[in-house]
């Protein structure tokens, strides 16, 4: 776009829609958290895949079942009259899964492998370099997360937009309309929705999944063999650490869905900058960096 | 000017997440170099491994013990993995082997006062320890079986380990590789802690039955609080040492030496 063209743009945009203020909406702990745990996600993500592609199977209970059968979900490859396919057998439920799962295509070459190697870090088998990546990160995700944890407990920002208060919740339905019709509401704090899939996040997913991986660490079995209890064993331990993946892989879909439906540029400038652009009707605050005119 | 600022920052923006895309879409060939054992990224990632080591130190007992579970968790055998079967490549093992491992014998060595030699039946007529605990495979599977064996620290107390030894390292008959590449024999290291904890027992049964070729017989160490590959099979020499830079490729063991970490404690 040409600068004059944006211009164009801006001041169309100016012209049909009333701005509120500028309000400073993200602190400095917010937004450097925010990307620390972008980054360690992602990588996070990939080296996870390759780590589980090394045992393509979850079960229920302390141990794998090898001679009795106690597996909820495997992947692999199986030889057919039509040649070898990968399949999927999710709770005895078995989906030819070619061309993503248990059988991909590399460089026109079939590679038998759980999840393909366009997912995986790296793209060829090799489970140390997973490990080394996954624990890297995960050390990132905790140290961020402490971080944010007291800085969002000195700061308030925890108790103002990520725990659920009744008035949320009997906000709440009003909200869902408001989501399904694309009526967003840029305000101070969060939505009850949006406090919904944080409170998600912060108090179910990132505690469920850090203590699921860490139950499966031999090492803090010893020390906390009481992770054994809670989660059923070490091996369930590692089926709930997959379907927290999996919850926060459709976090992360939604997240970026709804960036870009309230508007992507005042979504992101607000994770950089600070500063968010709210909808009229709005009070600055005097006692912040709030701007009335931005 | 406020106008000028903010058209940078939209493209600032803009620039951001349309490289951040590319990198989603490049797909993961672009990480590829973090397999590069020696890259000066992979180094720095391998040091949160440290991280995670002084980590659990600190955080587990030095005593605190691994689960240990009820007869009725046995539901199966131990499932064996790795090396299964050395007679097959290795004619010393093939000849202890085929005799019941009547001539095996099990040697502290290395920063010792007294170097010491056990044969197989001199270590089943010592006291012994009998646990049920769950196997960790690295790659994510684990198995619940009985194990049963000497406590390596009183091997170790009767051999008396010398003040300057850091780490205890096994030395096994099995080898990897082979053919195109120069054969690699097994080796494993534990520092004292482990070498020292209780659980840590050099095992010659297995289920109530004398330990099988396929699960490490006739001396298997279990180190109930670390990942299957620190528990090395087919063993001969306990060597106390005080570094094992010179051994192997220098990271303390055979699958260490190919990439994994040497802690093993997740």
């Amino acid at each position: 776009m040409t600068d004059q063209a944006m211009d164009r743009a801006m001041a169309e945009e100016k012209s049909a829609k009333p701005k509120g203020p500028l309000i400073y909406r993200q602190s400095i702990f917010t937004r450097v958290t925010h990307w620390v745990w972008a980054i360690a996600m992602f990588f996070l993500l990939l080296s996870g895949l390759q780590i589980w592609n090394a045992h393509p199977a979850l079960y229920i209970g302390q141990q794998s079942g090898f001679e009795f059968d106690n597996a909820i979900l495997r992947i692999g490859a199986e030889n057919t009259d039509a040649g070898p396919r990968g399949f999927t057998t999710v709770f005895g439920q078995k989906f030819d899964t070619t061309g993503v799962l248990g059988m991909s295509d590399l460089r026109g070459n079939p590679n038998f492998i759980g999840f393909p190697a366009w997912s995986t870090i790296p793209s060829f088998r090799d489970l140390g370099t997973g490990r080394v990546v996954h624990f890297f990160f995960a050390w990132m995700l905790v140290g961020a997360l402490a971080v944010w944890l007291v800085a969002g407990l000195l700061n308030r920002h925890i108790w103002r937009d990520i725990i659920l208060k009744p008035r949320d919740l009997r906000d709440l339905p009003k909200d869902i309309v408001d989501h399904i019709t694309f009526r967003f509401h840029h305000g101070r704090s969060y939505t009850p929705l949006q406090k919904v899939a944080y409170f998600g996040v912060f108090v179910v997913l990132f505690p469920l999944i850090i203590l699921t991986g860490l139950t499966m660490s031999p090492g803090i079995n010893a020390a906390w063999p009481w992770l054994l209890d809670l989660f059923g064993g070490r091996q369930t331990a590692r089926t709930i650490h997959f379907v927290a993946m999996l919850l926060l892989v459709g976090f992360f879909v939604v997240h970026i869905i709804m960036v870009v439906l309230a508007g992507p540029i005042n979504e992101l400038r607000s994770m950089i900058t600070g500063y968010y652009r709210t909808s009229p009707g709005t009070e600055p605050d005097e006692n912040k960096k709030d701007r009335t005119n931005g | 000017m406020g106008k000028l600022i903010q058209l940078n920052r939209r493209r600032l923006l803009g620039l951001g997440a349309a490289s951040a895309g590319s990198m989603l879409l490049a797909g993961c060939d672009t990480f590829d170099f973090l397999g590069q054992r020696a890259h000066p990224v992979r180094d720095f990632l391998e040091r949160a491994n440290s991280l995670t080591y002084a980590a659990q130190r600190a955080l587990v007992g030095d005593q605190a013990l691994a689960r240990e579970f009820a007869e009725s968790e046995i539901r199966q055998g131990q499932r064996p993995n790795g090396s299964t079967d050395p007679r097959t490549n290795i004619p010393e093992y093939k000849q202890l082997a085929d005799t019941q491992f009547a001539n095996y014998k099990l040697k502290i060595i290395g920063l010792v006062e007294t170097p010491k030699e056990y044969t197989l039946a001199e270590l089943q007529n010592m006291p012994s320890r009998t646990q049920i605990t769950r196997h960790d495979c690295v790659e994510g599977w684990s198995c619940i079986a009985k194990w049963t064996g000497v406590p390596l620290g009183r091997l170790l107390d009767e051999a008396k380990v010398k003040p300057q030894a850091k780490f205890v390292m096994y030395h096994c008959y099995d080898v990897y590789g082979g053919g195109l590449s120069a054969p690699e024999p097994y080796y494993e290291t534990h520092d004292l802690i482990d070498a020292f904890h209780p659980q840590t027992i050099c095992a010659y049964g297995l289920n109530g039955e004398q330990l099988p070729v396929a699960n490490g017989a006739p001396v298997r160490v279990r180190n109930e609080r670390a990942l299957g590959y620190k528990q090395p099979k087919y063993v001969h020499t306990i060597e106390l040492v005080d570094g094992f830079s010179t051994v192997g490729l220098g990271q303390g063991g055979y699958w260490e030496d190919h990439g994994y970490d040497w802690y093993g404690g997740i």
